[in-house]
């Protein structure tokens, strides 16, 4: 992280980078970072980037992403980097990628949905098209958009 | 290509080779739907019939097709007799019929149902309809009349005419005459036609692009079929309006002069106003046959499934 950005290095805990520029809001909805939430969290918009033009950045202290949590985060954001900070240092980065499919992550919208209903089952998504994301449900059929979707 | 053990939920799992494997075993199964020769392939096998909402024709083919290849049929339609009715789930409900019978079929009014009981079951699961989503018997009866009538399906005129929009018999249905090269002329009133995904997925899978048209006279001029279903009066705010519509998209003899003369009609019934009930006795009134091959289909696909016909 440069010094220009005049945001603290974190200790322990999770940045997010290379979110496309306007989308990083919708990251800390996915992480339901709102009031009350207790982490210290920072939020950078339309950060100058070689590789994208703008970028957003995420910096959340002691925070892991699940793996659900980074699902999720790649239907807003595919293509960015997740670092996992320790002692100030990056121990671990990676690629957040949009898997082939969803399971568990996202509610269908579809009220007639059977996985909507009082069934033990996780809900299940094939990825048709990357971008612009659309998935299909696995049970009811149906083809989303992403703003039917999160 | 074999199709034992396989669930029959969706036209969207059946590849166009499987489909044509299910047609000609029909055809092979005719004489026995009609009850001209014994049949006993299913002897001593037992078919779950779990109707979660009520049918006539789907239930009571899939019987008939159980019954003629010899096989024993339990089951229940509506939920108020069921364990539903105190509450339990469906996967339980699975979990207990699966262990009475060797194949299900399944009508459930949420949409995917069907895939979900297919899951759960270690036994084949056909699905009987999922609220608005799939009903593939239906679709694979419907290729099959078609196929009767005319001998074949590539490059015939298919006219769909009605609520393109809801009714799901209609969005299976395009999706495969598509995959058998059928030119669709689809006809509805506004806001009732196809939805754009459907419409997408035809012309990514296939390259065919159906073309729209809103007046019934120029929709069903070249048909060399045509497939009606009803408009709910439901789908309106304005029940003026929509009884208007209905009108407006009803076969009668005088609609039938502008059609070709070797014209089949089409339709999954039941029926309403949507057919003048004077074109029932016209030659090209074909709805009444279709429901017969829902028979030989079914026997088919239970036969297929369960290995006994291969």
């Amino acid at each position: 992280m440069s010094e220009e950005l005049k945001v603290k290095k974190i200790k322990d805990g999770t940045v997010i980078d290379h979110i496309k520029a306007g989308k990083g809001k919708k990251v800390l909805d996915i992480l339901g970072v709102e009031n009350g939430f207790p982490n210290v969290t920072a939020l950078l918009m339309n950060v100058p980037s070689k590789r994208v033009g703008k970028k957003d950045i995420v910096k959340i202290e002691n925070k892991t992403l699940k793996k659900d949590e980074v699902d999720k985060i790649a239907l807003v954001a595919p293509h960015a980097t997740w670092n996992v900070i320790k002692d100030f240092k990056v121990i671990n980065k990676s690629k957040i990628e949009l898997p082939d499919t969803l399971e568990g992550v996202i509610k269908c919208p579809n009220p007639k949905c059977v996985t909507n209903m009082n069934e033990p089952v996780n809900s299940k998504f094939k990825v048709e098209e990357k971008e612009p994301v659309k998935l299909r449900c696995m049970y009811c059929e149906r083809l989303f958009d992403l703003e039917d979707l999160i | 290509m074999s199709l034992k053990g396989k669930d029959i939920v969706s036209i969207r799992d059946l590849s166009k080779e499987e489909i044509e494997l299910i047609h000609k075993k029909a055809e092979e199964m005719e004489p026995y739907a009609k009850g001209e020769k014994p049949c006993k392939l299913m002897e001593g096998k037992i078919l779950g019939t779990l109707f979660f909402e009520p049918s006539t024709r789907t239930r009571l083919s899939f019987t008939s097709a159980m019954q003629r290849l010899g096989g024993n049929v339990m089951g229940f339609e509506g939920v108020n007799v069921t364990s539903v009715a105190k509450g339990e789930s469906l996967t339980d409900t699975i979990k207990t019929v699966e262990r009475y019978c060797d194949l299900i079929v399944i009508r459930h009014p949420m949409e995917g149902a069907a895939r979900l009981a297919a899951n759960v079951s270690t036994k084949p699961v056909i699905n009987g309809g999922d609220g608005g989503n799939q009903h593939p018997t239906q679709t694979l009866l419907d290729l099959y009349t078609i196929k009767k009538m005319k001998g074949k399906i590539k490059g015939l005129n298919v006219t769909l005419l009605g609520d393109l929009k809801y009714a799901r018999t209609m969005r299976s249905l395009a999706t495969a005459l598509a995959m058998f090269d059928a030119n669709l002329t689809l006809v509805s009133p506004k806001g009732l036609e196809m939805s754009k995904d459907i419409l997408g997925e035809i012309e990514k899978n296939f390259n065919i692009k159906p073309r729209q048209i809103y007046d019934i006279e120029t929709g069903v001029k070249d048909a060399d079929v045509i497939y009606i279903c009803r408009i709910q009066k439901e789908r309106f705010e304005d029940k003026f309006e929509a009884e208007k519509i209905q009108k407006a998209f009803r076969i009668t003899p005088e609609v039938l002069k502008s059609c070709k003369e070797e014209v089949a009609i089409l339709h999954p019934l039941p029926k309403v106003t949507e057919i003048d009930p004077r074109v029932d006795d016209m030659r090209c009134a074909k709805y009444f046959d279709q429901t017969f091959y829902g028979v030989p289909i079914r026997m088919a696909i239970i036969g297929l499934v369960s290995g006994v016909i291969k």
